[in-house]
């Protein structure tokens, strides 16, 4: 059964085993009382009032009343501790799962729209909570009110009771025949909901390309067909569980038809008293509530089924990029940065972005990276502080294999900033430090001040003023500014800078070059450039081509000997470098 | 120092915090709700009516049942006398039809209530979906992408969930509880009263749960939006998160701000597991007292012991589905808080709208003219009194620092905004004259941003002009030079460029971008920063393409790069909303003005 893929989620409530055990017998004890009403009803009926002793109905009424009070006290008791536990739970469990994300390598997040993720970890979860809190409680409610009720109703007839178990077996098979139609319908229909959630992100993202098109109708068009593809399925489940919940109604109430056609015939016989007749009754309705729950848990547990499923294929993807075994931290840094033989591919992919690359920077040195668009810089770049892991070959730092040092270690050493500058909805403060333990206040100061990010003083809250999307909105220097005095933060010997400078206006340009060239001063540096004007600051320049490094030397020495290198970095068109570049 | 407090350091003080919550049930109540909620369900009025009967036919099986099983006992089983069998299969008989007709009506009020659901919940997104992408883009960067996809997803299944289950309980209650009150009183008037005398504690007690929940409900949303951001803002920006070693405290934050969504839950469970046992007890009591009165009456001889019977079980009919609604509490806020919201964007008047009587424009010449044109964005102006013309297949660049109104003239010549003052001009027709679908014809922007929509790369360009045949768009590409980095990927035109185009480069996805414009073929082009991210090859390459893109169209072209300026046939310097200088490229060159300080600057960064 599906449901067995739910057992990874059993280590999850362990911490609460109290919680669920006072659930478990508050849950018992509210059946116990439940059941025992129609008792005192047919005690009520059969005695005093058969009887016409007034005088017994008094105390009977009492009971039934205390029964009631103690009904509620244990019904709130189950229904609070299984709230309790099944959020705790559902709390860790998103926990875990966002530490599980947060472990994945850079190149996972890239296979994945953030809606996706998203969706998972919130109404997943919560699908999966609110099966184990309702769903599982009604369906071992459901069972143990069969059993209870069941055992009552033989005690007062048991061929009446065998009448009511024949006409509910049925339903066991209707739920089969809906279980097995409705898992199909809900996963289609999850599938076409996280595609027309992707048209709804690209239209609301993409809606200045979209607008200066005037291809409206277009994505009109495309949305429509998805939320009608959505509406025919959804339609298709609604007849499914139409069918399903007329059924699970129309048999209890036909039990209830036959338990007063052959129970009346009973009274009327002198077989049965008139009061057990009633408690019969009372019984059957008990049944129906359970029995319309078949219905709703069935398609909960489908729901969960297909949510935990997909939560299954986030959680079942390990990291890729973790410390390996014999990992270990590198105390001192000088910053040396080898590519030895490095070979890249994306996973998946046979196709090399880098190959038989190497180069080396080192210690106080600057190289900077220079290539065609998609040549690789950037993924050479990431290979660094491990973003991206070498397919073959290996990258050494200070001679030591990155892979044997400790991520944790191995990323305190560099300092990287990327050509989006990434900023997320939190304090200026929050933005520079990103958490990292070690951070005092001149450090602060200083890193600002070297990457002139001095602005952050005058923003309206200072350091404390929100920026990213839901906070202040900063220009594009400011912004990569910014980015800057986060890499130089804790003065890491290694910087990995790559081109921060695409989408500023020239007299920012200049603002920023001058922050760079101060940031690298007495650090290694890898710059990754697009523009001729940073390759000011490099010392050495690697070309990279054909997914390795075609040419090393001084921009000078390039530019005279190397077709390729003018050609990428000459202004002006001409012929011959245009040659070289094809 | 408190956890709360903590949690908010890290977020920052930001100005203007919004609160995207309307306060709960009122929300349906809202006269904008109200409209909206009667324009989506206008064209289902008769299903409605259908529906209204189905669900009548079907209580009135279902509430037949006590009554009738009160009938069989005091009539067919006649306890205390003999008994009448004939009687008792009779009544039987119309017990069994009455929960057929019950189960049948059942049948058919789901699948006809569901598919006016259905219906309802399809045209209000298209509705919806069509209503945002007809406003301006001011909208857009006011109301935010983010809120624009939840009104699209979330508040949609909020209303979802209210048609799906939500609703229907909550009629169907209503209905028994009227119906129920009144055949109790119908069956016995003195015990009826004694059932009736707990109506005032369900009504109370419902009041509590009402203002409690809804304050315990705003409290889970206002948690779950902290969870939300940050959970989709830091895992955005993995590679920051992993180059900083992130983690840790980005898991204390999330931590937090979870346990906080729990607490906010943990309440709102407390209150609806307090609610719903509170209502059952006092059916409880009710039965108890119809018990005592009732078994008093019997005995006394005033009460036969069939209509005994019926009330117990009507009791139980009245107070259990009264518990559901607890259940479905939260599902009728969270859809009046959508729903209110709904109505929000659906008010929001599209601030560049249609002409009524359109200026018919199939082949645009393209000239262009500003004539006097001041605009003023959110109150800010942001230019002053812009006059000038632009005859047909000029190359005009615009020129300034930021926040100069470069942008904002390009978009104002493609209409993405309209002028508060003056009027921008096609051919000496007043853009606000000439169909969106004409204009956008005629006018083409392309911006930095180059964003790619999930697909491959050939459709991406085909995007320009969706009937253009496929040796057309790689005509396009190959005019743009784009033509040999598509080939060389895995399936050439057909590889899929993932999730926002992230297997391209920043230069690639924008020579995508500008294959896109060329394929449109416009007669005014707007470049507006389009080469910023390209390297120095792919912007050559695009400089030789641009000659061939810009041969006989208008062109407006925004660069900080001055090389993309130079191929202007004519500059206009911006500061400050206003134009300062305004000719050759060349010629302003030779001036000692702001061009040629701005040129210097530029040569200087190449050397």
């Amino acid at each position: 059964m599906g449901l067995f893929a739910l057992r990874r989620y059993v280590p999850y409530l362990r911490p609460y085993v109290g919680l669920v055990v006072v659930f478990g017998l508050s849950q018992l004890g509210s059946l116990v009382t439940a059941a025992s009403i129609p008792k005192v009803i047919q005690f009520i009926i059969d005695g005093p009032i058969t009887e016409h002793n007034l005088g017994r109905l008094v105390p009977m009424a009492g009971l039934l009343v205390v029964i009631g009070a103690l009904e509620f006290v244990l019904i709130v008791m189950r229904r609070h501790y299984s709230g309790v536990a099944s959020l705790r739970m559902e709390t860790d469990l998103r926990n875990d799962f966002y530490a599980h994300l947060q472990n994945l390598q850079v190149s996972f997040h890239d296979n994945w729209q953030s809606g996706q993720l998203l969706s998972r970890a919130i109404s997943d979860i919560g699908t999966v909570r609110r099966f184990v809190s309702f769903g599982l409680i009604w369906f071992l409610q459901t069972i143990v009110t069969f059993v209870v009720v069941f055992a009552l109703m033989l005690q007062l007839d048991w061929q009446l009771a065998l009448v009511v178990v024949l006409c509910m077996v049925p339903i066991a098979f209707f739920s089969n025949v809906f279980h097995n139609k409705y898992r199909v319908i809900a996963r289609s229909l999850q599938d076409l909901t996280g595609d027309m959630t992707t048209t709804i992100e690209e239209m609301a993202t993409g809606v200045r390309i979209i607008k200066a098109f005037g291809r409206m109708p277009l994505m009109q068009k495309r949305f429509e067909d998805e939320a009608s593809q959505i509406r025919v399925t959804s339609l298709t489940g609604i007849k499914a569980r139409a069918e399903l919940w007329t059924e699970l109604n129309f048999l209890p109430n036909l039990s209830l038809v036959a338990v007063l056609l052959l129970g009346g015939v009973n009274v009327v016989a002198g077989r049965m008293t008139i009061g057990g007749l009633v408690a019969f009754m009372n019984y059957v309705f008990m049944l129906i509530w359970p029995m319309d729950a078949i219905g709703w848990v069935l398609s909960m547990s489908e729901e969960c089924q297909t949510a935990s499923q997909r939560l299954n294929e986030v959680l079942d993807s390990r990291p890729e990029i973790s410390d390996r075994h014999g990992a270990r931290a590198l105390e001192r840094c000088r910053g040396r940065l080898e590519f030895r033989g490095v070979g890249f591919r994306y996973p998946k992919s046979d196709e090399w972005v880098l190959r038989d690359l190497n180069l080396v920077v080192e210690p106080g040195e600057t190289v900077g990276l220079v290539g065609r668009t998609g040549s690789g810089k950037t993924s050479l770049a990431y290979l660094g502080p491990r973003l991206y892991d070498v397919s073959e070959g290996s990258v050494l730092l200070d001679g030591v294999d990155v892979r044997d040092i400790t991520l944790r270690s191995l990323r305190s050493h560099i300092g990287f900033a990327f050509e989006d500058p990434i900023l997320f909805s939190a304090s200026v403060h929050e933005n520079l430090v990103m958490g990292r333990p070690i951070v005092s206040d001149q450090e602060l100061k200083r890193a600002i001040d070297v990457a002139h990010a001095g602005f952050v003083w005058d923003l309206p809250w200072g350091l404390e003023t929100r920026v990213g999307e839901q906070g202040y909105t900063l220009s594009g220097g400011q912004r990569q500014r910014l980015a800057l005095a986060r890499a130089v933060l804790g003065a890491p010997p290694l910087l990995i800078l790559d081109d921060p400078l695409s989408s500023v206006d020239v007299h920012t340009e200049a603002t920023i070059e001058e922050a760079l060239a101060r940031v690298l001063e007495g650090v290694t540096g890898l710059l990754v450039v697009h523009r001729p004007s940073t390759l000011a600051l490099a010392d050495r320049v690697a070309l990279i081509e054909g997914g390795t490094v075609a040419a090393v030397g001084t921009h000078g020495e390039l530019m005279r000997s190397n077709d390729l290198y003018r050609a990428l970095l000459s202004q002006e068109y001409d012929p011959r470098a245009e040659e070289a570049l094809a | 120092m408190s956890a709360a407090a903590r949690a908010d350091e890290w977020r920052g003080v930001a100005a203007g915090e919004v609160d995207d919550f309307s306060p709960s049930v009122a929300g349906l109540l809202r006269r904008r709700s109200r409209v909206l909620l009667a324009r989506l369900a206008r064209p289902y009025l008769g299903s409605m009516a259908l529906a209204a009967v189905l669900i009548l036919v079907r209580s009135a099986g279902y509430l037949a049942l006590p009554y009738l099983i009160g009938l069989g006992i005091d009539q067919g089983i006649r306890p205390g006398r003999s008994g009448n069998p004939q009687t008792l299969v009779l009544i039987v008989g119309v017990l069994a039809i009455a929960l057929l007709v019950n189960a049948l009506a059942n049948y058919a009020f789901m699948r006809v209530s569901g598919r006016i659901g259905a219906n309802i919940l399809f045209n209000l997104r298209r509705t919806l979906f069509a209503h945002v992408q007809e406003l301006s883009l001011s909208f857009f960067e006011r109301y935010t992408s983010g809120r624009i996809i939840s009104r699209l997803t979330s508040d949609i299944d909020a209303l979802n969930e209210l048609l799906a289950t939500g609703l229907t309980s909550v009629i169907t209650s209503l209905i028994s509880v009227v119906a129920i009150t009144a055949i109790l009183i119908h069956l016995d008037v003195r015990l009826g009263m004694v059932a009736l005398v707990a109506m005032p504690l369900v009504v109370g007690l419902t009041y509590w749960f009402r203002v409690n929940s809804a304050r315990s409900y705003r409290a889970v949303r206002r948690a779950i939006v902290l969870v939300i951001v940050h959970y989709v803002e830091s895992l955005g920006g993995i590679r920051a998160v992993h180059a900083f070693r992130r983690e840790p405290r980005n898991q204390e934050i999330f931590e937090d701000v979870n346990a906080r969504y729990r607490d906010a839950n943990i309440w709102s469970n407390r209150l609806a597991s307090t609610f719903g046992p509170a209502i059952n007890l006092l059916g409880r009591l009710t039965t108890a007292a119809v018990l005592l009165y009732g078994g008093y009456l019997v005995v006394q001889g005033q009460l036969t012991l069939g209509v005994l019977t019926a009330f117990v079980l009507y009791l139980r009919q009245f107070f259990d589905p009264m518990q559901e609604l607890s259940q479905f509490y939260n599902v009728f806020q969270a859809a009046g808080a959508a729903l209110e919201k709904l109505a929000g964007v659906i008010e929001e008047a599209p601030t560049v709208p249609e002409p009524s009587s359109p200026i018919s424009m199939h082949e645009a010449k393209g000239a262009v003219a500003f004539d006097h044109v001041t605009f003023a964005y959110r109150e800010k102006p942001v230019l002053h009194d812009i006059d000038f013309s632009v005859p047909a297949g000029a190359v005009v660049a615009l020129v300034g620092e930021t926040g100069a109104g470069k942008t904002t003239m390009a978009r104002l010549i493609a209409r993405f905004y309209d002028p508060t003052a003056g009027r921008v001009t096609l051919d000496g027709v007043d853009l606000r004259s000439i169909t969106v679908q004409d204009l956008r014809r005629a006018v083409v922007v392309v911006t930095q941003e180059s964003f790619l929509f999930s697909g491959t790369v050939g459709e991406n360009i085909l995007f320009g002009r969706p009937s253009a045949t496929r040796g057309e768009m790689e005509q396009a590409a190959r005019a743009i030079g784009a033509h040999d980095f598509i080939m060389a990927m895995p399936n050439g035109y057909d590889t899929d460029v993932r999730r926002r185009g992230v297997r391209l480069s920043s230069g690639q996805r924008q020579l995508v971008a500008f294959a896109r414009a060329f394929l449109a073929d416009p007669r005014v082009l707007i470049l507006d920063e389009a080469t910023s991210s390209l390297d120095l090859p792919s912007e050559r390459l695009v400089q030789r393409a641009l000659r061939t893109l810009l041969r006989g169209r208008t062109a407006f072209i925004i660069a900080h790069r001055l090389s993309t300026v130079e191929v202007a046939d004519r500059v206009l310097v911006l500061d400050a909303g206003r134009i300062v200088e305004d000719g050759a490229p060349a010629e302003l060159r030779r001036d000692d003005g702001r061009y040629s300080s701005l040129h210097r600057a530029w040569v200087e960064s190449l050397a």
